[in-house]
């Protein structure tokens, strides 16, 4: 747990850090001269949803941990990971809008990904509501709720996928001109050591919280 | 008696219940009827349904009046704690979830008997078009749309606020089943209508049906041990 | 007629019965988030023996019977039942098991005969075939002496007939350990002796019985050893002297004296 800890300001710092350069660099890369500057939202908006997608996988794997070990590092895991997923994946879906209004002309499309990214944020905040209103015990409840989560990922994105396509650009990533790679990966890397770094602030502040009751207990003995 | 032997035992008597007081059959039925009436206000425009309208309805009356189902049914379990009764029986305890999947599978397909031939009547939906296909779009939603709502519902018997938690956490998790189901449906009742379309939605269905099965049956034991 | 005893050992047999002659309670501790159930519980009870749980309501004699009964993990400590731990006994160690629940765990909607039945299923008493399980649960009926209401709904009943039926669906598959949840709530004082006769009967036998109850009364005609539970920790009642709820009065009074000397003997 101390190592753990210790980790917490490097993947802080570093991603303040870079988080600070990254107007420079989404600057400097080229203007696209179709959508304007509305096109660097694109590189907050995809790095948060790859992040978002991440932490929901991040949540399944500890839910199946809790369900199989019972270890209470596993349930602090699958909250951390779940209240994450809710708090990007409304930075994505503030920014998808943000960029719709200028590529579609209206806040919001039944794009399939940002369709998909409704429904998986939608079935995390349902898992965070029921860890709040379900009362004691809900931990296991929502371990199968983070299971779920994590399986309907796929088929989510899947279904909707077949449903409707028009997102932008559908191979965002391979198709990138170099001089915007740059940039792009730059914020990638920003997004992935700030959600660490939160990450592991959020398991130490429940950590922390379980220890506060076990000691309660201690001294009701 | 052995596994299937119990799951029919406990199926089989929460059928006995219910050919007993037909509560769950009369209300689940009655609600169905009223959401595809109180949805037709807001889609039949100047007499004539818009496109694809009886799709959707049709899988937006299975998937509320199956949550009634599923609440109205472990509800019965609770009055007198027999779903505690049940777990603590030496049967295995995907048995049991098995059981009371089968008892709400029954209901809600035997709602759907009723129901799929209200919706061919009041939108001109063609139900006969392609009955088998159809029949079988309608049982794999079904299934899977049960498989999570009985795990869903057996786990909240004992949480705070079950009665709001379970649509809850239902509808989000069930999305591609119903995008599944109302777009195969659709391209069903569509005036060129494209079968092919539909049996691809319906294979999918039946893939998520096998995955929602399993973990539904692997997650059961672990969440009822408290 | 069938022996039904005899149709049950065989039947037991085919469950791979997992027999114990004793049930220890090592150490137990339960808690729901940060309130305490059950704080270091630690007791034994043997067969042939009827162990009292008394104290008030929320105390955690609920957690200690949903403990013993397999359903409820421990937080920390164990149960053992003879050789077997309850992870890994599973299954058939609930086969063993049988509990009077305080809701009483009858389908309302089904008649007594039918309620029986069902619960003999689930328990596999119907291996044979046959008429196996018709005469266990006809014995069943009468032991709770409803022969007579035994195809009338369970809803129908008096709490004190409800209480009858419950008892006999609890005891239907011969458990070796029995546990009651406050068997005398709501029993008229024909009903009680009824039970108090079945239980003597179930202590000759050698039968492992622990009941939960606040009666002490009616729970002094049968009950062999007494332990009170009070917020979660379990003291042994006083052996001797007066009745029992005299003895339950001292043995808290002795306890709160002996905190009381402990707590300036750390000042």
């Amino acid at each position: 747990m101390q190592s753990r800890s210790n980790l917490v300001p490097v993947f802080l710092s570093l991603a303040a850090v870079m988080f600070a350069v990254s107007p420079f660099l989404i600057d400097a890369a080229p203007y696209e001269a179709t959508m304007g500057l509305v096109q660097r939202i694109f590189y907050y908006h995809v790095p948060s949803a790859m992040v978002m997608f991440a932490s929901a996988f991040v949540c399944g794997i500890a839910s199946v941990v809790y369900l199989v070990k019972r270890s209470s590092t596993a349930d602090a895991v699958a909250l951390a990971a779940a209240e994450l997923v809710v708090v990007f994946g409304l930075i994505v879906l503030v920014t998808g809008p943000l960029w719709g209004i200028k590529a579609w002309g209206v806040w919001w499309q039944w794009d399939a990904r940002l369709t998909s990214s409704l429904v998986l944020w939608l079935i995390f905040v349902s898992y965070l509501l029921l860890r709040r209103f379900a009362g004691a015990g809900s931990e296991m409840l929502a371990a199968a709720v983070g299971v779920f989560g994590m399986a309907n990922v796929p088929f989510v994105y899947w279904s909707v996928n077949v449903w409707r396509t028009i997102h932008p650009t559908t191979n965002v990533v391979k198709s990138l001109p170099p001089e915007m790679g740059l940039p792009f990966y730059w914020c990638a890397g920003a997004f992935a050591c700030l959600y660490v770094g939160v990450l592991l602030t959020r398991l130490r502040l429940e950590e922390s919280r379980m220890a506060l009751e076990a000691a309660y207990a201690e001294v009701e003995d | 008696m052995g596994f299937l032997g119990t799951v029919w035992t406990i199926a089989r008597k929460d059928l006995v219940v219910e050919a007993r007081s037909r509560e769950l059959a009369y209300t689940t039925l009655f609600f169905a009827v009223s959401v595809v009436l109180v949805f037709s206000f807001s889609f039949v425009v100047d007499g004539a349904p818009l496109t694809d309208a009886a799709a959707g309805i049709l899988w937006v009356g299975i998937a509320f009046s199956g949550t009634l189902a599923l609440g109205r049914t472990f509800e019965r379990e609770r009055q007198a704690d027999t779903l505690k009764a049940l777990l603590l029986s030496p049967v295995e305890r995907p048995a049991i979830y098995l059981g009371k999947l089968v008892g709400v599978l029954l209901l809600m397909l035997g709602v759907e008997l009723f129901v799929v031939p209200i919706i061919g009547l009041l939108f001109q939906a063609p139900v006969t078009r392609a009955p088998w296909l159809l029949a079988g779009l309608l049982a794999a939603g079904t299934v899977g749309f049960a498989a999570v709502g009985t795990l869903f519902a057996a786990m909240l018997m004992r949480a705070h606020s079950r009665d709001v938690l379970l649509p809850v956490l239902l509808y989000p998790i069930t999305v591609p089943l119903v995008i599944a189901g109302v777009r195969g449906t659709a391209s069903i009742f569509a005036v060129e209508p494209n079968l092919a379309v539909a049996q691809a939605w319906l294979s999918m269905l039946v893939f998520f049906d096998a995955v929602f099965l399993t973990l539904a049956l692997w997650v059961f034991g672990p969440v009822m041990n408290e | 007629m069938v022996d039904a005893a005899d149709l049950v050992a065989e039947a037991a047999a085919e469950r791979q019965t997992v027999d114990f002659d004793a049930v220890d309670v090592e150490d137990v501790s339960r808690h729901y988030g940060r309130r305490r159930a059950l704080a270091h519980v630690s007791l034994s009870v043997g067969r042939g023996e009827i162990l009292g749980l008394f104290g008030p309501n929320g105390a955690g004699k609920s957690t200690l019977l949903s403990v013993l009964s397999t359903l409820l993990r421990p937080s920390t400590g164990r149960v053992r039942y003879g050789a077997h731990l309850s992870d890994e006994a599973g299954d058939a160690l609930r086969g063993q098991i049988g509990v009077l629940g305080h809701d009483l765990f009858l389908y309302p909607d089904l008649s007594a005969r039918e309620n029986l039945t069902f619960f003999g299923r689930l328990y596999g008493l119907d291996t044979r075939g046959g008429s196996g399980l018709e005469h266990l649960v006809n014995q069943s009926l009468a032991f709770a002496r409803l022969t007579e209401r035994a195809d009338d709904r369970a809803g129908s009943f008096s709490r004190g007939l409800r209480q009858r039926l419950a008892l006999e669906r609890a005891l239907l598959h011969q458990p070796r350990l029995l546990l009651l949840d406050e068997p005398f709530t709501g029993l008229d004082d024909e009903s009680a002796l009824v039970l108090i006769a079945r239980l003597r009967m179930l202590r000759e036998a050698g039968q492992i019985v622990v009941m939960a109850t606040h009666d002490f009364d009616t729970a002094e005609a049968v009950v062999d050893r007494a332990i009170c539970i009070d917020r979660g920790r379990a003291w042994p009642v006083t052996v001797t002297g007066g009745s029992l709820r005299d003895r339950y009065r001292r043995t808290l009074q002795e306890r709160d004296q002996a905190r009381l000397e402990k707590g300036t003997a750390g000042h």
